[in-house]
């Protein structure tokens, strides 16, 4: 009884607290972002309780074991969110959901979180789209970004690395028009629209001014593809124009490759085409410490699909509990910073530095002998 | 530096009227802004919009401005609005133009703005008015005024349901003054047939769209017949030959001001020229409570501007806790509208009804006691409330 009232009068104290306080000096004295995630996006499919819903994909290779500790980490933090699951795989076509479904579902609920997806060397039906393009394309997917950050402890020639990678994965190498117009000769189309050009440099701008960064490097081979990519260089420096407090550079794709790797610094945000971007993208992650700790997302007008920076399937590595989940962990808390629940998604940014920078549990990729679920629970342990 | 956008642009004719005629119930007003735009931009420039969420850029201004608008960001952290604020702070006592320049700049690729009220300290006869240069650069033809009286603030009028729409980059505002002879100054008022279409057709559009009845075009075609004459004879053609549905009639501006205090309640919509449209909407506000409490909307065919009201800074009361946040938060909630985000807006509109009418937690300026920031709280309280309930 005495618990009671102590915990009834606890409790008055620090309403009364709170009401105290004007804006100026705190902010709100509702609680904040935490039990608020009925409120999150108006567009998203929120079910009663006020729950936000969100696609799965857990994908091939490791993706399931990497998705599950992602939802072992939601289950242990409590966090609103409610997973719509969708089996989704190019090489095991018997099994995989349909693409409307699963194009359904994230076009519904806005939001999605992915693994990586095997593409065979060689198509079964002869399409030459894989099915990771042909979900792009669905849900016109058109920016793909990579956070490239070095994370603490994480033992790696280059220190301090911190750089974002925004490519078009719509068009260009990936258009999926090849054909063999004589024997022996195939030609390979790569396309380059003014339009999509102009899109993902406003892209880039937008996010270089959203995350309080100084400079766009556009990666290009305009040397070369005078017309294709010359036209994406200038849709680039078209859009430089309407940023005049965002320093613009260019660079080819070559040198940049050679200065990621001996000077990785010197990058901020960096927008380019399809392929180079996925050259890019991969060899940034490689400099940060691998595919198993970069978080990546790809953008359309309405959805954010929440997906590993390095699409890297790690298929030596199924069912031996060994890979790596920090990356699918950082993919779901910029999810749910996407989706405004800001201070879950702080908690699990936080907990993962805490383990890193702890570094008694390491999986094997960052040199220690712990298993996923090592990592995974050393993760929930640190929630704070 | 105001360069005028207007010679440049050429309506096309098989695009007028397009905008609203199709499907426009399931398109947001700023989807039909940008999908469908009555005039060809020069240039096509991608939206912002990414994963479902908004850039929108933000010109705190002077006075109250910075703080009313930390009251907005309050707000819609709280309920998680899918915006993210791009934030350009234009020094006022500087002379050049480079910051107004950059925010227009910000505003070309964002689509929208929010902004506070823009002080201009310069008498320098080359320095224009930063509002007029917004307006005039971004080509913002079109200022809304939705007056709607709020039960909870005595008033002598009740039930007061006016829109205004005031022509917004031309008339009286063109900015052409000189000295011919030595004391003998001329002042230009331009009016042109495109411009007065334009926002006629908006008007009438205006309130097809939102069901209003009837049109009411302010005017002082007596004195200035060629003008003001054009401006009405527009409007009337469109009323006869495209709006036979909407009833139409016109009213001289003096007559306008007395009808407006007297019967206010003759009037559905108003449309006017630019600086009858000044004063028309300041004797509205002050029929309805103030300056405090309405929020105007700036429209072009690209882009949107959402603002207080009336246009004054309030220097003297800034950083005392007692400005009205209310116009700021109206503001933010037709921005909300305007991007189609209705959830949100609904549930802000809903607690600043509520925290008005029923809490009557309102500031002095308006006959309360509260102080800004609980006035702010109780809202945010009010939307906790609504949300779970």
């Amino acid at each position: 009884m005495s618990l009671i009232t102590r915990n009834v009068f606890r409790t008055l104290i620090q309403g009364s607290q709170h009401v105290g306080k004007g804006l100026h000096t705190t902010s709100v004295t509702a609680d904040k972002n935490v039990c608020f995630a009925p409120l999150s996006i108006s567009t998203l499919q929120t079910s009663k309780e006020g729950r936000v819903k969100c696609t799965l994909i857990p994908g091939d290779g490791v993706g399931p074991e990497l998705v599950y500790s992602v939802q072992e980490v939601f289950k242990a933090a409590g966090i609103p969110v409610d997973f719509e699951s969708y089996f989704f795989s190019e090489v095991n076509p018997t099994l995989s959901a349909p693409l409307e479904d699963v194009v359904g579902s994230i076009a519904r609920n806005k939001i999605c979180i992915k693994g990586i997806l095997a593409t065979p060397d060689f198509s079964h039906t002869g399409e030459l789209q894989t099915l990771n393009m042909k979900l792009r394309n669905a849900l016109d997917l058109y920016a793909n970004v990579v956070h490239v950050k070095s994370l603490p402890n994480v033992k790696c020639r280059h220190h301090d690395v911190d750089c974002i990678i925004i490519r078009e994965q719509t068009e260009g190498e990936y258009s999926a028009l090849e054909h063999e117009s004589v024997p022996g000769v195939v030609e390979c189309l790569k396309i380059i629209t003014a339009a999509k050009s102009e899109r993902i440099a406003k892209f880039a701008f937008d996010y270089a001014v959203k995350m309080r960064r100084k400079k766009v490097t556009a990666v290009h081979k305009a040397n070369i593809m005078k017309l294709g990519d010359g036209l994406f260089l200038r849709s680039c420096e078209e859009m430089a124009k309407l940023y005049p407090r965002i320093q613009f550079e260019k660079m080819i794709v070559d040198n940049c490759t050679m200065q990621m790797v001996s000077n990785p610094n010197q990058f901020d945000v960096m927008v380019t085409p399809n392929l180079y971007g996925n050259i890019v993208d991969n060899l940034a992650s490689g400099l940060v410490g691998g595919a198993g700790v970069v978080a990546g997302a790809s953008y359309s007008a309405d959805c954010a699909v929440f997906e590993q920076g390095a699409r890297h399937i790690f298929s030596g590595a199924v069912g031996k509990n060994i890979a790596n989940p920090t990356a699918m962990l950082l993919c779901s808390a910029n999810l749910l910073a996407h989706v405004n629940l800001h201070s879950y998604s702080k908690m699990i940014k936080n907990a993962i530095n805490k383990v890193l920078t702890d570094g008694k549990v390491r999986t094997k990729d960052l040199g220690g002998q712990s298993t996923t679920k090592d990592f995974t629970y050393a993760v929930i342990h640190s929630l704070a | 530096m105001a360069v005028r956008l207007l010679s440049k642009i050429r309506l096309v004719p098989e695009l007028r009227g397009a905008a609203y005629s199709s499907a426009a119930a399931q398109l947001s007003d700023f989807e039909v802004q940008h999908k469908t735009p009555v005039i060809r931009k020069q240039k096509i420039i991608p939206v912002a919009q990414y994963g479902g969420r908004h850039a929108v850029t933000m010109l705190p201004g002077g006075g109250i401005g910075p703080e009313v608008m930390g009251y907005v960001r309050e707000i819609f952290k709280y309920i998680g609005a899918p915006i993210d604020f791009e934030v350009v702070d234009i020094d006022p006592t500087v002379d050049n133009d480079e910051d107004v320049q950059y925010a227009i700049t910000t505003i070309k690729r964002n689509g929208v703005g929010l902004k506070g009220n823009i002080e201009t300290k310069s008498e320098a006869a080359y320095v224009t008015s930063r509002n007029v240069a917004l307006r005039n650069e971004l080509d913002m033809y079109a200022y809304v005024l939705n007056c709607k009286s709020f039960p909870g603030v005595p008033t002598r009028h009740k039930d007061i349901d006016v829109v205004i729409i005031r022509q917004n980059t031309e008339g009286e505002y063109a900015m052409l003054e000189h000295e011919s002879v030595y004391g003998v100054i001329e002042s230009m008022k331009v009016v042109t047939a495109t411009n007065s279409e334009r926002v006629c057709r908006f008007a009438f559009e205006f309130a097809k769209r939102n069901g209003r009845k009837k049109v009411t075009t302010v005017h002082k075609a007596n004195i200035m017949k060629l003008s003001d004459g054009l401006f009405l004879e527009t409007s009337r053609r469109l009323a006869r030959d495209e709006y036979p549905e909407i009833e139409h009639n016109d009213m001289i501006i003096d007559n306008c001001c007395m009808q407006l205090v007297a019967k206010p309640h003759q009037f559905d919509v108003m449309l006017m020229t630019n600086l009858y449209g000044s004063i028309v909407s300041n004797v509205v506000c002050g029929l309805l409570g103030g300056a405090g409490l309405l929020s105007g909307r700036n429209y072009g065919d690209h882009y949107a501007v959402f603002e207080p009201g009336t246009r004054n800074t309030g220097t003297a009361i800034a950083g005392k806790n007692i400005a009205n946040p209310i116009a700021m938060i109206n503001a933010s909630v037709d921005m909300l509208e305007h991007l189609g985000h209705h959830y949100h807006a609904d549930l802000i509109r809903r607690a600043v009804n509520k925290t008005i009418n029923v809490d009557k937690i309102v500031t002095p300026d308006v006959g309360g006691t509260a102080s800004s920031t609980e006035v702010v709280n109780n809202i945010m309280v009010n939307i906790g409330k609504m949300a779970r309930g």
